[in-house]
């Protein structure tokens, strides 16, 4: 018998380290050998902690929502005594969130320990690696990654065999192949989850890659903001030196290459590949003009070929079981599997792993269990800061790079933010606005300054204070700074603002025309009323800031409008739901 | 700048003064490229990067104390100003922002008497906005970040929030 406790960054935010540390006390406590091990994130956020126990014939039972108070019971009963506690395991419709998945990259997260080499070998690890030295050319490779059809899975979907080819193809010995694990998308973390959850397989796939270019090291370039990551990275590249993956003379081949980390500084324009590069260089992460591309001159001038976490995490899998088996999931032209981290207003949020091709209503209602509270679907945004707005009635488009490109959003690293009726989609054009006008490198005039001003009228709209005219402005605006900007930062920058002015222009009209935030949640839109229900308990009266309710005792209150500064304090603490926001 | 030297000491009491960098700046200062790494190793030590750290750098390194400071204010993980015990990460990822992160900004802000990028008064918080921390499903969430490490906390509301930093606040 063995118990493992799943200990990625969600994990570990709700505790998991204090229930695998009352696991460990308690087991001592009982006289009881049994091992408590650590994996990574198996996906299912919204039931962390999550605790496997696997019985002796490897038979699992997974515990959710394990706070520390569950432990003892289930030492004494199921550890001890040989009985499942049935009321803490999970639900049989909490199952099928991962059976309804079809797991290529998140194959090993949640499964096996992240820090510990023997575990990833024992499912099969580093044999795509050592068929590819023993057996293949770095042509057959790239072939074989041709035949799977994986696409760049950090945003832009370009053929990863393509890239990696033009690389190959460029004369001189000294090339580079680089991971980009700077996972800059506000509402994306697949990435973190393969690298807390999965760290071999990235180097693997990096490896593999750096076979077919002909690399001579690859360099990870991963976010300060993800120290777990980091961490585990290192555990999994010493284990890999040590085994003899890493390093000189690889397997036997004669071949030498080895692996390391820089942890980036946190910009998001670094997500642009020559901006990534002069990062790496210890420079300002500005982007610069291509051609020459990266793959002819790239880090240091010399060939170099970024991908990112997700994208290599795929390819062991590939060359392992055939690029013909990956390209059976999905659709013709957008192959395989793809990762979504599903947040926003949704029942169960976590990571999906899914055939490209299924349609956004499968995604969110048939796996995601549909909207919070279950209030009204409005819109799902993808794509991140580059991405826009899907509209509810678009709800069963196929997520494919086409179609989905096709809505005005993009499928980009993975995100889905779904949102609600009470979700205002000016200000979440406000939000996005905001984010890029600030992670603007500040190079192009159009970027730097047409992102600014697009934010000031979008701010002054959700303020009230819109006029007359300013849809079109923010239209010139966008369209201009889609065609002057030189990277895909400045380029994409306006989606999210053209996206929701096509299928939200109505509530654009509204804030501007009516003065009213449909979803009622710009503050200047929105007054708080009283209504006969109130029973007269003066809750609202003292716990207002401001002193902007009056009443007496058992009679009903009133709110002085010009005092009040719309904090909803007073809503939050009434108990006869009397407080209106109108 | 070592041609310039003088005949004090200053050279050599600035040496003293960032022994701890030393063996970073023993591996990194001849190294091209390696500038980020040298102010993120500077950071963790001395918890922001002093004028005088950015002189002391590029003294030894032999870059510009102008590009030191065009990279330091580039990136948003740099700052030039100390920090509290404590620093207070919080998440303004999209998911945080569609579940409440401003509610949690203001309870926060008024709950500490201070503003974003700002330290309260005793010096034990620090508020800093994040980007997104990547633990979305638990949306809204923050990072409290001090010497004991870092630790995560999730599903905030505005009391809860709250609470947690009353209770750091005993600790501390």
């Amino acid at each position: 018998m063995r118990v493992v406790v799943g200990q990625g960054s969600c994990g570990v935010a709700t505790g998991a380290r204090k229930t695998a540390a009352e696991l460990e006390k308690q087991i001592a406590a009982k006289g009881l050998d049994i091992p408590v091990s650590v994996t990574g994130c198996v996906g299912t956020c919204y039931l962390e902690p999550i605790v496997d126990v696997y019985d002796d014939n490897d038979e699992l039972t997974r515990y959710v929502k394990v706070q520390p108070d569950k432990v003892e019971r289930i030492v004494e009963e199921h550890l001890a005594g040989g009985k499942p506690v049935v009321e803490d395991a999970i639900s049989e419709e909490d199952k099928q969130f991962v059976l309804k998945q079809q797991r290529v990259v998140l194959r090993n997260c949640g499964v096996i320990n992240p820090e510990d080499i023997e575990d990833y070998i024992a499912v099969d690890g580093y044999k795509a690696i050592e068929k590819v030295l023993k057996e293949m050319k770095p042509e057959d490779v790239i072939e074989e990654i041709k035949v799977s059809g994986l696409r760049g899975r950090g945003g832009a979907g370009f053929p990863t065999w393509f890239k990696w080819n033009a690389a190959k193809a460029s004369p001189g010995k000294e090339k580079y192949i680089v991971c980009n694990a700077d996972e800059g998308d506000p509402g994306a973390f697949m990435d973190r989850s393969v690298l807390e959850g999965d760290p071999h397989s990235l180097l693997e796939g990096m490896i593999i890659g750096g076979y077919a270019m002909g690399a001579i090291e690859g360099i990870i370039y991963c976010r300060a903001e993800y120290p777990l990551a980091i961490k585990r990275l290192e555990i999994a590249m010493a284990q890999a030196r040590e085994k003899g993956f890493l390093g000189k003379n690889i397997f036997g081949s004669g071949w030498d290459f080895d692996i390391r980390i820089k942890a980036g500084a946190g910009a998001f324009v670094c997500g642009e590949e020559t901006a990534l590069i002069a990062s790496l260089e210890g420079e300002r992460g500005m982007p610069r003009l291509k051609p020459p591309f990266p793959a002819a001159k790239g880090y240091w001038q010399k060939p170099t070929n970024i991908n990112n976490v997700e994208t290599f995490a795929n390819v062991p899998w590939i060359i392992y079981n055939g690029g013909a088996a990956f390209a059976q999931f999905g659709t013709e032209k957008s192959a395989g599997t793809k990762v979504f981290a599903l947040a926003g207003k949704i029942k169960k949020g976590g990571l999906v792993e899914v055939p490209m091709g299924m349609t956004i209503r499968e995604v969110i209602f048939g796996i995601g269990g549909g909207i919070k509270n279950d209030k009204e679907f409005k819109a799902v945004q993808m794509g991140g800061p580059s991405g826009g707005c899907v509209p509810a009635s678009l709800v069963d488009t196929p997520v494919t790079y086409e179609d989905i490109t096709k809505t005005g959003a993009i499928v980009g690293s993975g995100g889905m933010i779904v949102m609600d009726e009470d979700t205002c989609m000016v200000d979440m054009a406000r939000y996005f606005l905001n984010f890029t006008r600030d992670e603007s490198c500040g190079k192009c005039n159009y970027c730097r300054i047409g992102t600014k001003r697009m934010l000031e009228i979008l701010e002054r709209i959700t303020r009230g204070e819109g006029k007359d005219g300013d849809i079109e402005l923010l239209e010139e605006l966008a369209n201009k700074i889609k065609d002057g900007s030189m990277c895909g930062l400045g380029q994409t920058a306006p989606n999210p603002v053209l996206t929701t002015i096509r299928y939200f222009r109505n509530e654009y009209e509204d804030h501007i025309y009516n003065k009213k935030c449909t979803a009622k949640s710009c503050k200047a839109l929105i007054t708080y009323n009283i209504t006969d229900a109130c029973k007269g308990c003066t809750l609202c009266a003292r716990n207002c800031p401001v002193d902007a309710i009056s009443g007496n005792v058992k009679e009903v209150h009133v709110i002085d409008h010009d005092k009040c500064i719309k904090c909803g304090k007073c809503m939050d603490h009434c108990k006869f739901g009397a407080i209106v926001k109108e | 700048m070592s041609d310039k030297a003088c005949n004090c000491d200053c050279a050599k009491e600035r040496a003293a003064q960032f022994a701890d960098l030393a063996p970073t700046l023993e591996q990194y200062a001849k190294v091209p490229g390696s500038l980020i790494t040298i102010l993120q190793k500077a950071q963790e030590i001395y918890g922001y990067l002093s004028v005088d750290a950015i002189n002391y750098i590029s003294e030894v390194t032999g870059i510009k104390p102008a590009k030191i400071y065009g990279v330091a204010t580039f990136y948003a993980q740099f700052r030039l100003q100390p920090i509290g015990k404590y620093l207070i990460m919080l998440c303004k990822g999209t998911a945080c922002h569609v579940n409440g992160a401003d509610m949690i900004e203001e309870s926060i802000c008024e709950h500490l008497n201070i503003q974003d990028g700002e330290t309260t008064e005793d010096g034990i918080f620090t508020l800093n906005n994040v980007a997104c921390l990547g633990c979305c499903s638990l949306a809204p969430v923050m990072m409290v970040k001090s010497a004991d490490g870092d630790e995560t906390y999730g599903n905030l509301t505005k009391d809860s929030v709250k609470k947690v930093l009353d209770e750091i606040r005993e600790r501390a």
